[in-house]
């Protein structure tokens, strides 16, 4: 065992470091900022590289350059700089370059404020820039996922040459948990499209225009058909006492930890309760939440702090019929265990 | 000498541009395929066409790909040098090319190419000032002059409505990091022999790693001007080199050092990045007392500067040492009050389900205002553990366990009253056993930043103990 204590943001950089990554770029914003703090130390001293850019546009311009170039690349920030990241993000999409970015949100809309919400979920999940396109999204619940997360992250974003999201929130990237960092060290391998300064490389080309419109249509039928792949290879979740139960929530990220403490609450209050967790954003898990709903009887309750974006998602996966709750939480507010234990209760004894 | 073959550096046949592959895409009379020319062949006279990477974002300039057989990146409208940044700052060799318009480079990309600059990236950037968007359909740009008529100044450009023309070379002069700054116009064959030096010097500067190097070139944009190409290169000459004059600016390529713009340490093999990662934080695993502890969710409040975030992480520590889960956060959301500080540590054999608490089986009250916001949620049967040293009042709780002891006072003796902390977990170690005392010494020679401290706060746990059996 070699177990170190620390903040799930520091256990990015952490993660990062050993799943490969060489460059980070990105612009200060709380709470996402201890992510540049850890990366201007850890990659300043493992011999990589951590420049800070003049805004969260230029961070992203130079995760566009830095992936052409080959190497596996990062950014961190939050709601906001992630929005003013979305052109360049929907240009990495057409050229097909990889790279990862990390959104722990706070508040908003506008500047809102720095506690925590899941409100970026549908600019994050559905694209966020302008096209036709998809971010791998991963929702780490713990300081370990998201070591583990950003860890295989890189690979992951290599073998699609897509954008993987880690998304997060203010809480998970401030709680301290253990890490143990005694794992594999991954490396990224030279790149057949990307461009290394020689002669072999030469003739490689990043770019995303394609004026002709049925070439840039061939080219959307191509990525499409990446996605789809995506799709089916990449969907990952946790279920938790979902065999029996009658009560399911859907959460991720911090609401998956309450809802945790919740359904061992209410079970010890005799309720059948149980969770599914996506920990894949997109590639949602639609599928094992519409066989969790076939048969009927069952109940879901999705509990995050955002007005019910991936509640959408959900009930497009369950369909109409299964009774759907949505538990909502705006502005910065958590729940506590027992509001969400007593509002389960509530709703139950109303719908019986 | 003037070549008239095509350089190497392009491509015999423009395939990629799909159709009437002999030919640009560049209007009549247009400046751009003279100056893609002049920059093609001083790639071919220097001898650096594998090694050119470069970079065209959305202007006239984004077809560069067509034309250029080197590596190429489509980029951005005005992102290009922060593109060009990535590029130099993962591939050393390579010789990074910016070649941008005035729309792109003055206008909307003006905080990317100000700060490439200033940093002294080792990019080379050409700048084609035409003063007025090209691609786009002839709409007014930051460098268009005074009364000059575009689609969005029919009228003409006005002072007072939309400003003066910008003088790209004139604001990088202002900074110290550009080594090489030259203006130089296509207007005449003079002019051109003077550009074709000026875009080699540019491209040298790079190559000798001496800096960040800048080429405005003044040309000739026949179409959206409304001009015939030889009356544009009379207005060019005439009016707008009185408005941007054509000269050297800056050139200190010779006199420079070579500078590293990486500034990187060393590159850590994988032992001893895990080594750096690691740090000297690795926790020892300990036994324990014994029995596994019930689920303890504790709350450590106090003033700011009292040690609680602190103490928080030396139990923490202290339970994944002794093999449970554990999480810490820090004060947050309503429960935050100003000036004071509190952290909420969960331990546990279990995995651990909200790091949030609102009913704490232990508080650990540093201070008045603590006890006095906390008391009443602590669980019944709970802890509270009170630094009499600070706290006067008694705990009016019936249904908890109290502990008081005078923490501050016993870290005053050791002359490190930043240990009150440590009296206060010491204190809730001895007296629940839920962790042992014993993992809290182990612990502390990874989790005490300064080294003597740690034999002080040994005596300080020595003397709590005997504190906690007397009393």
């Amino acid at each position: 065992m070699s177990k170190r204590l620390m903040k799930g943001n520091e256990a990015i950089i952490h993660g990062a470091l050993t799943g490969g990554a060489t460059h980070f770029f990105g612009y200060p914003i709380t709470p996402a900022s201890e992510i540049a703090h850890a990366a201007a130390q850890y990659f300043t001293l493992a011999g990589r590289t951590f420049l800070q850019a003049e805004s969260e546009v230029s961070s992203i311009n130079m995760l566009y350059g830095a992936a052409s170039a080959g190497a596996r690349v990062m950014t961190a920030s939050s709601g906001p700089g992630i929005a003013l990241m979305a052109e360049g993000l929907s240009y990495m999409a057409g050229a097909e370059l990889p790279c990862v970015v990390v959104d722990v949100q706070r508040a908003g809309p506008g500047l809102g404020n720095i506690w925590p919400e899941q409100s970026d979920y549908n600019m994050v999940i559905k694209g966020g820039g302008h096209g036709n396109y998809r971010n791998i999204v991963l929702a780490p619940n713990s300081a370990l996922e998201m070591f583990e997360f950003t860890r295989t992250a890189f690979a992951l974003a290599d073998a699609y040459r897509m954008t993987v999201f880690i998304l997060s929130d203010a809480y998970i990237g401030q709680m301290m948990e253990a890490i143990d960092i005694s794992g594999e060290m991954l490396k990224g391998e030279r790149k057949p499209w990307a461009l290394y300064g020689d002669r072999n490389s030469r003739n490689n080309l990043i770019t995303s225009i394609l004026m002709n419109p049925e070439l840039q249509q061939r080219h959307n039928e191509k990525l499409q058909h990446k996605y789809r792949e995506v799709e089916k290879q990449c969907i990952s979740f946790e279920q938790v006492l979902t065999e029996d139960a009658e009560v399911i929530f859907v959460a991720f990220g911090i609401s998956s930890r309450i809802c945790m403490s919740a359904l061992r609450a209410l079970r010890a209050r005799g309720i059948r309760a149980g969770m599914l967790r996506p920990k894949t954003l997109y590639p949602f898990p639609g599928e094992a939440l519409a066989s969790l709903a076939a048969g009927g009887g069952r109940t879901f309750i999705v509990v995050e702090l955002n007005d019910g974006m991936m509640a959408d998602d959900v009930r497009l996966a369950v369909g109409s019929e299964p009774m759907l709750l949505r538990y909502n939480w705006l502005g910065g507010v958590v729940p506590t265990v027992d509001e969400i234990v007593q509002r389960t209760l509530q709703d139950l004894q109303k719908e019986a | 000498m003037i070549k008239h073959q095509k350089p190497e550096a392009f491509y015999d046949t423009f395939e990629r541009k799909g159709h009437d592959e002999k030919v640009t895409h560049y209007c009549p009379g247009c400046g751009h395929g003279t100056a893609q020319k002049l920059i093609a062949e001083a790639i071919d006279l220097l001898g650096i066409q594998d090694r050119v990477i470069f970079h065209s974002p959305v202007g006239c300039s984004v077809f560069s790909y067509y034309y250029y057989d080197t590596g190429n990146i489509q980029c951005s409208h005005g992102r290009a040098p922060a593109v060009a940044t990535g590029v130099r700052r993962t591939l050393d060799d390579a010789i990074v090319i910016s070649y941008q318009g005035d729309g792109d480079l003055a206008g909307i990309g003006l905080a990317e190419i100000m700060h490439a600059a200033n940093r002294g990236e080792q990019i080379t950037v050409f700048f084609i000032n035409n003063a007025i968007y090209g691609m786009t359909g002839g709409q007014m740009a930051p460098t268009t002059l005074l009364g000059q008529k575009t689609a969005t100044t029919p009228l003409g450009r006005t002072h007072g409505r939309d400003g003066e023309p910008m003088g790209m070379c004139e604001i990088m002069e202002a900074l110290t990091s550009p080594v090489f700054i030259e203006r130089v116009s296509l207007s005449t064959a003079a002019g051109v022999m003077k550009a074709r030096k000026a875009i080699r010097k540019g491209l040298e500067s790079q190559i000798q790693h001496k800096g960040f190097s800048f080429v405005e070139i003044l040309s000739p944009c026949p179409i959206n001007w409304k001009m015939t190409p030889v009356s544009a290169r009379k207005w060019m000459k005439e009016t707008l080199e009185k408005r941007y004059p054509v000269k050297t600016f800056r050139d200190q390529i010779t006199e420079r050092p070579e500078i590293d713009t990486h500034q990187r340490l060393p590159w850590l093999n994988d032992e001893e990045l895990i080594e750096l990662l690691q740090g000297n934080e690795v926790l020892p695993v300990c036994s324990g007392s014994g029995e596994a502890p019930e689920e303890q969710r504790i709350k450590i409040a106090g003033f700011g500067g009292q040690g609680v975030l602190s103490a928080g992480v030396l139990l923490a520590k202290c339970g994944i040492s002794e093999g449970l889960e554990a999480t810490w956060l820090p004060s947050y959301g309503p429960e935050m009050r100003g000036g004071h500080a509190n952290a909420t540590v969960l331990l546990s054999p279990d995995r651990i389900g909200s790091p949030v608490v609102d009913d704490p089986n232990v508080l650990i009250a540093m201070n008045g205002p603590s006890l006095d916001l906390f008391e009443d949620t602590v669980a019944p049967g709970g802890w509270i553990f009170v630094n009499s040293s600070i706290i006067s009042r008694e705990v009016r709780r019936k249904d908890v366990h109290v502990f008081k002891i005078p923490a501050s006072d016993i870290a005053k003796e050791h002359r490190l009253l930043a240990a009150a902390n440590v009296v206060m977990i010491t204190a809730y170690m001895v007296n629940t056993k839920a962790v042992s005392v014993e993992t809290l010494r182990s612990i502390l020679p990874v989790s005490v930043k300064k080294q003597e401290y740690v034999q002080t706060n040994i005596k300080i746990i020595e003397q709590t103990i005997a504190y906690c059996r007397d009393a």
